[in-house]
């Protein structure tokens, strides 16, 4: 009898149990991340899918009329999100007027033909009522990465500014917050939550606070520093202080956002009026 | 016709009889359904990612059905030898092609009626509003679409030894030209000459299967397309069906049949 397809056997389940083995210890060592089925069954590709989701939510913000990869690759700037863009400016700036109203203009007849059979004309979720239809997405790509901070506050936006459910921003956030506690951007928007929503003026101070202290930690030593982010935290926290009667902290907070602003002018402007109201000389 | 109605009603009865369609119809209902149980926000009357899901699984549900189903029709009707008492008789080459086309197309329409049924009440079960014409022009786009994809495995199944290469080469092309003939003449005009010419050339002769898919149209609500344009898009999937049956029939009736 010829031994060897035995011993070829026995050596192939000799190797295969060996590497089994060390594959095993490998990614037992290297599971800091994993628990979620996404983690199981995607890896390190759940980024991208994540962001792929966080796409999606924008596209269904815009009912489906959305540029492809090959209609992006022609644009100069496509890294903001008009998501993104929205919650930047509060959702106010942002209008059908930002764009075409009317679609490009078609390279060939079958382009002009085929307008006809998918969405060719800018429209908003906004304008029908229908925000909510964009927190699917939102969910998914929270679940997908849980550390992509724009999920989160982007959905708390619409949650508690466009479809007033303050509770499920702020279950929302606090989830973001338990994946990513360093955040002070999830800690911007659960103090406006608190401040805006809520009127829980200690919390939303306590909160804010603390935004500015993890800014300060992470961003201030950087060359390029998110100053825009700093400049909300303080105006959000200024304005608290106000409507809450201190004006003298108000004012303090006013004189740091002073010095991050791209309009100092129009700053200087609301320390001005409080001075005024102090009766103090300017 | 009575011969192709005849021969198409046997296509149709041994596709009732398979289990493919019950498979993937019980595969889109638990599918559907469990993304429609999810808790999202405690809101039950978001929609559309729904639609859209249903939607997706209703599409690759009736390409499995339509590719898997036509590819096999002539290699099995040559494998078992039924084929030679077939055309034996009064029947002509043309028509046996046209039959198992026929057959096919109308068992996967029936298939879409079941389909786009369910997708009718898992809308209308969260929307409380059943756009039929919206519907209609769906199902009707997608059924046409489903023609030019027959009508290329017919070909393919002509062309091809096995049926599983040509499922698998036909699958391939379908699913390519959904997914960026819309794109080609994008990425022509970025390329030099010769090559934007050559690319521009595959651009207009492809079948552009992406037009009937007017998901997006639904899931998203938006009005109905002009009726004109689905009298051209008719047309449309009409010339290109038959360029394919035509040229199946121009190969098949000078090959030998074993």
């Amino acid at each position: 009898m010829n031994p060897a397809p035995a011993l070829l056997a026995a050596l192939a389940l000799a190797t295969a149990l060996a590497t089994g083995g060390r594959l095993l210890a490998w990614q037992t060592e290297r599971a800091q991340d994993a628990g979620s089925v996404f983690d199981l069954l995607l890896g390190e590709s759940r980024r991208a899918f994540a962001v792929h989701a966080f796409l999606k939510a924008d596209a269904y913000y815009h009912s489906g009329f959305y540029p492809s990869v090959f209609d992006l690759a022609q644009q100069a700037d496509n890294s903001k999100t008009h998501l993104q863009e929205s919650i930047k400016s509060a959702g106010a700036e942002h209008h059908d007027h930002d764009h075409d109203a009317k679609p490009a203009k078609a390279r060939d007849w079958l382009e002009a033909f085929g307008s006809h059979f998918f969405p060719s004309q800018h429209r908003h979720l906004e304008k029908f009522g229908d925000e909510r239809e964009i927190l699917p997405w939102l969910r998914l790509a929270a679940e997908l990465d849980p550390h992509r901070i724009e999920t989160y506050t982007v959905a708390a936006f619409w949650l508690r500014d466009r479809l007033n459910k303050v509770n499920d921003a702020e279950q929302f956030l606090r989830e973001g917050l338990r994946a990513n506690p360093q955040s002070y951007e999830i800690l911007y928007e659960l103090g406006r939550l608190y401040a805006e929503n809520n009127r829980d003026v200690p919390r939303a101070r306590a909160v804010l606070e603390l935004a500015v202290e993890r800014w300060l930690k992470q961003e201030a030593p950087k060359a390029d520093p998110d100053k825009l982010g700093y400049g909300q935290i303080l105006a959000q926290l200024a304005d608290l202080e106000e409507r809450a009667g201190n004006l003298d902290r108000a004012l303090a907070h006013f004189a740091r956002l002073k010095q991050v602003s791209p309009a100092p002018e129009t700053v200087q402007k609301r320390i001005d009026e409080l001075l005024a109201r102090q009766g103090r000389p300017r | 016709m009575n011969t192709i109605w005849a021969l198409a009603k046997i296509v149709v009865l041994e596709m009732v009889r398979r289990k493919d369609f019950y498979v993937l119809f019980i595969l889109t209902v638990l599918l559907t359904g469990t993304a429609g149980s999810v808790n999202l926000f405690n809101d039950n009357s978001i929609v559309r990612y729904l639609k859209e899901i249903c939607l997706l699984l209703i599409w690759a549900a009736s390409l499995v059905i339509a590719i898997t189903c036509t590819a096999r029709q002539i290699p099995a009707e040559r494998e078992q030898r039924t084929i030679f008492p077939l055309l034996a008789k009064p029947v002509t080459r043309a028509q046996f092609l046209l039959g198992k086309f026929l057959g096919c197309w109308v068992a996967t329409g029936m298939a879409l009626l079941v389909f786009y049924v369910f997708f009718g009440i898992v809308s209308a079960s969260r929307e409380q509003h059943w756009p039929v014409l919206n519907y209609l022009q769906a199902g009707l786009l997608h059924w046409l679409m489903l023609a030019i994809v027959i009508a290329l495995t017919l070909l393919g199944s002509i062309v091809f030894a096995a049926p599983s290469s040509n499922g698998t080469i036909c699958f391939v092309c379908t699913a390519g030209i959904l997914l960026l003939g819309r794109h080609l003449n994008k990425v022509a005009l970025g390329l030099t000459e010769p090559l934007q010419s050559l690319l521009y050339g595959v651009y207009f002769a492809i079948p552009h299967l992406e037009l009937f898919d007017v998901r997006d149209l639904i899931t998203h609500n938006w009005d109905l397309i002009p009726w004109g344009m689905m009298v051209l898009a008719t047309l449309y999937a009409a010339a290109y069906t038959a360029f394919f049956l035509t040229a199946a029939w121009l190969i098949f009736r000078r090959r030998p049949l074993n």
